[in-house]
């Protein structure tokens, strides 16, 4: 076992966990508001509306995210979307972290007792004041350890972006591992360092919990 | 012209016809008291007046505005008409400042820098000015009753309703939810309250209103209503609540 080979190539294992970093977030906000709008959709009036997102979440959850990924990158083109490798990857990965985020989030608003709806509409308040400021709020607060549990599996599900060449953390250490061939080693690393990143998550998520659910639980 | 009109009002959920012609009148300053058996349309009644549910035929008209559902300004006229629940309906996850001043702030009845004076002054007004900064939750049931009220209170309405407001209440908080509307009634604010309470209705309300099988059986000054109920059905409600 020798670790130094891998010395030189420590700024590119940084640049690899940054473009991880940045293919989660992106991916998790908009899978985020993919799924606050489809949680809404589902509960919503339009049927239409709710068959496509249902069908959605089920092509999406029952289907590899790796194929997913790779009609997002090489079938898409052929209809005219052509993506480079790290925006496709946002994409697919998007549309995953999204179908999840639907049912997750739907949960949540389903656990807001309708006389709180009731409450606001009687004070005059819009349908989108209510939701945003009544229902919105405690709903994402039944829900939050579900989304960033699935927050872990969305930034460890971004090694996949390695096989459309996303310059990523997976795709650097299987390049150093070719001019290195210290396999053991190379991933190794770099399973300590998604290890590291997932649980720096996990404690940024409790302190933004924190801050943000202030208010005392039901007794 | 009377305040709340309300001309032969039917109302049916699925099968079952709550309310079955209704007719009654509220003027500007009154105190109604609708009483009667659990089933007898009386939440629903109250629940048709700002529209949380849509009458099937019959009208009802609030300062000459007819309230339905669908109606244009329904937002504006829920602004004029408050309405104080069972469950008190508070938001767990806002102050009680906040909860008070998120609808006037929301609807423009009032700007940022006067919102927090506009709570003082309806939490004063039911005796809680000093839990501005508390959360809901830290409130006794009785105390967040009188939020949920002084909450409806900051949009300074014309006509209140209180649906069974100290139903959900232990024994010894009814008294000071009571006092609070007692204070309003002799403010002059229009009330429609559906209550057990015979002892409040019979202290407070200018009328009591029974109603029985979904219609408006009979009605009177309390005095008046308690001492001769006119219908055998009063008369043994009344043997009952006692």
């Amino acid at each position: 076992m020798n670790f130094l080979p891998l010395w030189r190539y420590q700024n590119q294992l940084i640049d690899g966990a940054i473009v991880t970093l940045e293919l989660t977030v992106i991916s998790a906000v908009c899978g985020l508001l993919i799924g606050v709008a489809g949680a809404v959709a589902l509960n919503g009036r339009i049927t239409p509306l709710r068959w496509l997102v249902r069908g959605y979440i089920e092509l999406l959850r029952n289907t590899p995210s790796l194929i997913q990924l790779f009609i997002v990158f090489f079938v898409l083109p052929n209809f005219g979307l052509k993506l480079p490798a790290f925006e496709a990857a946002s994409v697919a990965l998007s549309l995953y972290f999204g179908a999840y985020s639907v049912e997750i989030i739907r949960a949540g608003l389903d656990s807001i007792p309708r006389n709180q709806v009731e409450a606001g509409q009687c004070l005059g308040l819009s349908g989108w004041q209510v939701f945003r400021h009544i229902v919105l709020p405690p709903a994402l607060r039944n829900v939050y350890p579900a989304v960033t549990s699935q927050f872990v599996l969305l930034l460890l599900g971004t090694s996949l972006a390695s096989q459309v060449a996303t310059d990523e953390l997976f795709h650097v250490a299987g390049f150093i591992e070719s001019r290195t061939y210290r396999s053991f080693e190379v991933y190794a690393v770099i399973c300590v360092v998604y290890f590291a990143m997932a649980m720096s998550f996990k404690a940024l998520f409790a302190i933004i919990g924190a801050a943000a659910f202030r208010w005392p639980r039901r007794r | 012209m009377a305040l709340v009109e309300i001309r032969d009002v039917h109302k049916t959920f699925g099968k079952v016809e709550v309310l079955k012609g209704v007719s009654l009148d509220v003027e500007e300053g009154e105190i109604v008291t609708i009483i009667g058996r659990s089933g007898s349309g009386k939440s629903t009644l109250l629940r048709c007046i700002n529209a949380l549910e849509s009458v099937d035929s019959g009208e009802i008209r609030v300062e000459g505005e007819r309230v339905h559902a669908k109606m244009p300004d329904l937002k504006k006229f829920r602004q004029r008409v408050g309405i104080v629940f069972q469950a008190f309906n508070l938001f767990p996850h806002l102050k009680v400042e906040r909860n008070i001043t998120l609808a006037p702030l929301l609807t423009g009845r009032t700007e940022k820098a006067k919102a927090r004076a506009l709570a003082e002054d309806v939490l004063t007004r039911v005796g809680l000015a000093d839990k501005i900064d508390a959360w809901p939750e830290q409130l006794s049931g009785g105390q967040q009753q009188r939020v949920a009220i002084a909450r409806c209170l900051a949009m300074a309405p014309h006509l209140m309703l209180f649906d069974e407001v100290t139903s959900a209440l232990d024994p010894e908080l009814v008294g000071e939810v009571l006092k609070v509307m007692e204070a309003m009634a002799k403010q002059g604010m229009t009330m429609i309250l559906v209550t057990h309470e015979m002892g409040f209705a019979r202290n407070v309300a200018d009328r009591i209103v029974f109603m029985h099988q979904g219609r408006v059986w009979e009605q009177g000054p309390p005095a008046k209503l308690f001492a001769n109920p006119k219908t055998p059905e009063l008369a043994s409600f009344i043997a009952s609540a006692k």
